[in-house]
């Protein structure tokens, strides 16, 4: 049907950097385009863009679509949409990525409403497959598989939108990985008339007032990460993760559940499905009892420490080392022995 | 200045909770061992919009569900806590529905409300942690969005929304009408009123009343506020060729339950202090730590 078309990712910027999700995505993109026998395109919205495709190239970028224009930094929801929409319906693309943002997640579901195209948000893994229809028997060939977690990460789901293009999909940052396809790859660059994709009529929301803060936790770079659960029991609880974070140079982590719970209150250490993906060198999770969702966030921690009192706990399945006990026992005992033995 | 809010909420499975008795022997879920519960962000929602009627008395609140007749427990539990009444939106033609199609049947049903102003929803539910039917119904109405809100406040015909994102916070203003998708990080709800249970707790759609007793049934029929509105596609003129798994261009080719290559690990036990400092040890020794 539509198997000529490309592969398109709407890639984020701030202060002149490509976000390393659009990045992460280009990386997947470029894998998925070479096995489509398609190219891979970017497209950049925005203020001050020069130079902005040297940053895609070397990811594999066959074609960056550039749209300039003041008004357009920083993002708002109609005027980047319709630029999109109407991109699309020229270029007509047979997928879509894009990364798993506050702006991706606003802009994915309006461009797939308005051009009646499937979305599936959040995949944790995108590969292409064939699809047969069950009820029709009608064959598809080279359909994008969106895999995701449902249901509380209990299940993993496999979307496939056999009729509608583009195929459209988010993945959240750190879920893939970022590398470079070639330092010296070249590509084309294309500059689009922004008034040509967007009228005035959509500049009707204002942003009156910006406060960023650059988040101060940095757990998916972190090579050590301290995670605590439900199990913790309390923010108290909370405070000696820190203490052994502090002990170990790691950073602290939480489950869903203690987030929830109020016993973290910062939504940025969440791991998890809904949260961060991390891959440390060392994860201790303590009082976790190890939800899929949290697990799908963790699973590739080179080395897992639980730490439960429940030695039933499902976490302690993938784990190298279980330790059965309370983590208020345990934990003062671990930064004794590493003060002790680091001396 | 009085406004007519749209509240939409959904009834979800607890999957927070999810129990050791949630998934069935065969690896499929089992749905009647998660309670139902009103979606937590929707309920930040809503009380955005009891905040916003309080500063502007005169103004309505209907909540409108999409789901199983049953889900106008989400309904009553709003009246509790001072929204005015309600639209169940249930049809089996509707099940089976992914994000656009939902989104296609709550835009219609709104659009045959007809008033609006402003339509709250919360970011997303937690059975799908999808996010999309906020915007998606926004577009289908032609209205702009706001997302990730974290308060709310109208003045002179319009919305100044402050937004939570990854890097910070964010202040915008939008003419109405408009959809805003409201944050967990918002103020939460408040708590049920008592006298709003007592004048409520029979607050009932048709199908419901039909399975009440009679003289139960007359006090209702008496009194207008507690007759809540069941609506199906046919009462919406929805094109069905929109709705359900027939609108739906996303398809499920399959699930699988999630199973995690199990390690094999080595057990120390909590008390045992010298395991602990040998442990410490091995991880030092192999510079995992220090």
């Amino acid at each position: 049907m539509t198997d000529n078309y490309n592969l398109i990712v709407y890639c984020e910027y701030d202060e002149g950097k490509v976000a390393d999700v659009s990045l992460e995505l280009l990386t997947k993109g470029r894998k998925l385009a070479t096995e489509l026998g398609v190219k891979l395109e970017a497209i950049v919205i925005g203020d001050k863009l020069e130079g902005i495709e040297n940053q895609l190239f070397p990811y594999g970028v066959d074609l960056v679509y550039k749209v300039e224009d003041a008004r357009l930094y920083p993002y708002t929801s109609l005027p980047h949409s319709s630029i999109v929409i109407n991109l699309f319906r020229e270029i007509k693309p047979q997928i879509c990525l894009m990364g798993a943002t506050t702006i991706g997640r606003d802009l994915g579901p309006r461009v797939s409403s308005c051009l009646h195209s499937g979305l599936t948000a959040d995949c944790t893994s995108l590969e292409i497959g064939d699809h047969t229809d069950p009820k029709t028997g009608k064959h598809y060939d080279n359909l994008l598989y969106q895999i995701r977690p449902a249901f509380g990460g209990n299940i993993v789901a496999t979307i496939v939108n056999p009729d509608c293009r583009p195929q459209m999909a988010t993945v959240r940052e750190g879920v893939m990985k970022k590398e470079i396809f070639d330092a010296n790859y070249k590509g084309e660059v294309v500059n689009l008339d922004a008034k040509k994709y967007v009228d005035e009529e959509s500049f009707v929301v204002k942003i009156i007032d910006r406060h960023i803060e650059k988040s101060k936790v940095n757990i998916k770079n972190s090579s050590i990460i301290v995670a605590g659960g439900y199990g913790m029991g309390s923010k108290e609880g909370f405070d000696m993760l820190f203490e052994l974070a502090d002990t170990l140079g790691a950073e602290v982590g939480a489950s869903r559940a203690a987030i929830d719970a109020g016993y973290c209150e910062d939504h940025d250490r969440q791991i998890g499905q809904t949260g961060v993906t991390v891959r440390p060198k060392l994860y201790i999770a303590c009082g976790i009892s190890g939800q899929i969702q949290h697990i799908a966030g963790m699973q590739e921690s080179a080395i897992v420490i639980s730490i439960n009192n429940d030695p039933n706990a499902p976490i302690n399945s993938i784990a190298d080392y279980v330790i059965n006990g309370d983590v208020e026992q345990v934990i003062p005992r671990l930064i004794k022995y590493y003060k002790k033995n680091s001396k | 200045m009085s406004y007519n809010i749209v509240v939409l909420a959904k009834q979800v499975p607890d999957t927070r909770n999810v129990g050791k008795d949630a998934m069935k022997a065969d690896g499929t879920i089992n749905r009647a061992a998660l309670p139902a519960i009103f979606n937590p962000e929707d309920l930040n929602a809503l009380e955005q919009a009891l905040q916003l009627k309080d500063k502007n008395p005169g103004s309505t609140i209907t909540l409108l569900t999409m789901g199983l007749p049953k889900a106008a427990e989400v309904i009553r539990e709003s009246l509790y806590r001072g929204a005015d009444t309600g639209i169940v939106l249930t049809d089996r033609a509707l099940a089976g529905a992914d994000t656009l199609a939902t989104s296609y049947a709550i835009a219609t049903a709104i659009k045959h409300l007809g008033k609006y102003d402003i339509i709250f929803g919360g970011r997303q539910a937690i059975d799908g942690d999808t996010a999309q039917v906020g915007p998606q119904v926004a577009e289908k109405l032609g209205l702009p969005q706001v997302t990730y809100a974290e308060s709310v406040k109208v003045e002179d015909g319009k919305a100044i929304v402050t937004r939570r994102l990854e890097s910070g916070v964010e202040t915008v203003e939008c003419p109405l009408p408009l959809v805003v998708t409201v944050n967990g990080s918002a103020d939460a709800c408040r708590p049920r009123n008592a006298r709003l249970i007592q004048k409520y707790k029979y607050a009932v759609t048709p199908s419901e009343k039909a399975a009440l007793p009679a003289e139960k049934a007359a006090l209702v029929d008496k009194r207008e506020f507690l007759n809540l509105k069941e609506w199906s596609a046919a009462e919406i003129e929805a094109d069905l060729e929109q709705c359900g798994l027939a609108g739906s261009p996303t398809k499920v080719k399959n699930v699988v339950n999630v199973v995690f290559a199990a390690k094999e690990s080595k057990v120390i036990d909590g008390n045992d202090e010298a395991g602990l400092e040998a442990l410490i040890q091995d991880l030092m020794a192999e510079h995992t730590i220090g």
